[in-house]
């Protein structure tokens, strides 16, 4: 018999617990979540992690990863965040937020949390809608989208307009890192991996705060397949949501990462 | 040690720092900023965490954060501030931690003044927050009794693992008083094995007050309500005076309470054998001392800087057995030892109608006193 190289190309990582998760079919959280799994893994944090859970489809995040979490109040996570992390500043911490939850009932959670340059990392899903309670209108629904709360589309006369949360964020002196990726092909999830990564470094390293959005998909409540899903994030919330980085301080600009 | 003049609102922050307060989060709010000026410089200075937050929900939700962690962590604000912060008094109980938060109570409803009140009992003693939960409320009546309370506090949040609210109105917030700080304890900054971050957790520590399974739900309120009664049996708190053989009892917390003593000496002077109970522990409320006087004396008189929030405990506890008969200032206002012993002077001679709606009669005198500004 002649001996065969093993080489391991993909494992679970060693953040997740076994549970199969609630998320429905296509759904991308179950990508974001690995993805950040991936990158503790990697920089060797898991064991000094605290993740806090936001109101929203991610509500049991911590079913899923195996290190210390809490849960947040709609929107608050900042906050709980920044009260863990003055409280242990050693630790690493990161949120994990909705777009409703993040953008409408945390907009000022986030925006203080982010001025103040706190050294927290938020991972930010948007997916223009609120998932959990069944697809209604959220500050990130594009013009003219319908959803369960506005079934003839977004009007903006009426409804306003859509909240660009990387860019607004990104005017803040203490946003030390804010980028936008997206999450609907393979490059783009290792690009969202890169931005994950660096943002933990940003906390690590103590450059002050860090947040990624992601732009991601709801097949159950947009009301399509998960191809369909993917393709209409592409035609209809690149344009609106363009990724790339909004902030990089200058001291990010110059920090190094270690290899993996 | 020697006494030190120290105002009520930076009393109680230094008293929290000797009780080994690890973080602080609050937002300014007259008549308790000087609590968070004294500890934006304090907390810093000793390399404990500090954040002015950017509103009362956000410094809650801090605190929701730095008790996840088990150490010793605080807020304080006044009224409208607290109305903000009980989404996170609902949340930290719901998820069972310790947490210290300072109500120094002004004049309400809305955005009212900033004179002295005690109308947040309601809110505080009996919830506030969705859900169902108990907060600890101490109601201290002097800066050494908050002093004092301020250091108990932490202790009794961390025995529960609830909230426990040091209640006081503005004046003694305000008010400077000789007092004698406690030493510096010992600064925990391990989080206990329950707490996240703990090196002493087996496994994941997941903190959250979510029980999607209503049974579940239903028995953590059991759980929840059986260590209340714990708290009932232990930790009821007051202070009797003149009571020994007393016909008639005044019963009042706080200043209220303070300044009814005044009232209640005088009229021992003239020979009126009048007594009065001081509540400490609002919550939970010294009911069976009440309840044993109420079988002792002739009548009871009620005294708040409230519409009569304590007098429908006390309604409750006497069950109508004997007078209960109220006096209460609202609005920022406070009563003059005169005006209680007016009051008291109306309890002896008056008529004893036990079935009496005191807080009417108190209302239509208060409509001849002050009038309704219409």
């Amino acid at each position: 018999m002649t001996e065969t190289d093993v080489k391991i190309v993909a494992k679970r990582p060693l953040g997740f617990t076994d549970r199969t998760t609630h998320y429905c079919p296509g759904c991308t959280h179950g990508v974001a979540h690995r993805l950040i799994a991936e990158v503790l893994e990697e920089m060797g944090e898991l064991n000094n992690t605290i993740g806090v859970a936001p109101v929203g489809c991610a509500v049991f995040a911590y079913n899923y990863f195996n290190f210390d979490f809490v849960e947040a109040a709609h929107g608050r996570a900042p906050a709980m965040a920044t009260g863990i992390k003055r409280t242990l500043p050693t630790k690493t911490l990161f949120t994990y937020q909705g777009d409703g939850d993040l953008a409408s009932m945390g907009m000022g959670e986030i925006v203080a949390a982010a001025s103040r340059g706190e050294h927290i990392t938020v991972i930010f899903i948007n997916n223009t809608n609120y998932g959990m309670t069944g697809g209604q209108m959220a500050p990130t629904t594009l013009p003219g989208q319908k959803t369960s709360s506005c079934p003839h589309g977004r009007d903006v006369e009426t409804q306003g307009y859509p909240i660009r949360t990387a860019e607004l964020l990104a005017t803040l002196d203490g946003a030390a890192f804010v980028a936008r990726r997206s999450l609907h092909d393979a490059r783009s999830i290792r690009m969202a991996k890169r931005a994950i990564r660096t943002a933990f470094e940003v906390q690590k390293q103590g450059l002050g705060f860090s947040m990624v959005e992601l732009l991601s998909i709801c097949p159950t409540n947009w009301g399509m397949n998960a191809i369909d899903s993917r393709q209409w994030l592409v035609d209809r919330m690149l344009p609106y949501y363009p990724v790339g980085d909004y902030k990089i301080s200058t001291a990010v600009s110059e920090m190094k990462i270690g290899g993996n | 040690m020697a006494l030190e003049l120290i105002k009520g609102n930076i009393a109680i922050a230094e008293a929290a720092l000797r009780a080994g307060l690890v973080s602080y989060f609050g937002y300014p709010i007259t008549p308790q900023t000087e609590l968070l000026e004294h500890l934006s410089v304090r907390m810093p200075e000793l390399g404990r965490g500090f954040v002015q937050a950017e509103s009362e929900l956000g410094a809650i939700n801090m605190v929701y954060g730095a008790a996840c962690t088990g150490l010793r962590t605080m807020t304080s604000s006044s009224s409208p501030g607290i109305s903000l912060m009980q989404e996170g008094l609902s949340y930290i109980s719901g998820t069972e931690l310790p947490a210290v938060i300072v109500d120094v109570v002004r004049g309400g409803p809305g955005l009212g003044n900033i004179a002295p009140s005690q109308a947040d009992y309601t809110q505080l003693v009996h919830g506030g927050g969705h859900g169902e939960y108990h907060l600890i409320v101490l109601a201290p009546a002097s800066v050494q009794e908050a002093v004092d309370l301020t250091g108990l506090a932490f202790d009794l949040a961390e025995k529960y693992r609830m909230v426990v609210c040091l209640l006081l109105d503005g004046s003694l917030g305000q008010m400077m008083e000789p007092v004698e700080l406690p030493e510096f304890k010992p600064l925990r900054t391990t989080p206990p094995a329950y707490a996240v971050g703990s090196p002493d957790s087996k496994g994941q520590v997941v903190l959250t007050s979510i029980n999607i399974d209503p049974p579940t739900q239903e028995r953590f309120n059991v759980k929840m309500m059986t260590r209340w009664q714990e708290v009932e049996k232990n930790e009821v708190r007051y202070k009797g005076y003149y009571l020994e053989d007393a016909e008639y009892v005044v019963i009042g917390y706080g200043t209220a309470g303070r300044i009814a003593l005044s009232a209640v000496r005088e009229a021992r002077e003239q020979g009126l054998k009048i007594g009065l109970l001081r509540p400490i522990s609002l919550s939970p409320f010294p009911a069976k001392a009440v309840d044993e006087l109420a079988d002792k004396v002739k009548g009871f008189l009620v005294v708040e800087m409230s519409n009569g929030q304590m007098l429908e405990d006390i309604i409750s506890i006497t069950a109508r057995r004997i007078p209960v008969e109220f006096y209460g200032r609202m609005g920022g206002m406070v009563p003059y030892p005169d005006e209680i012993a007016n009051a008291i002077e109306r309890l002896v001679q008056g008529e004893h109608i036990v079935n009496t709606d005191a807080r009417g009669k108190w209302l239509a005198d208060m409509r001849e006193l002050v009038g309704t500004g219409e």
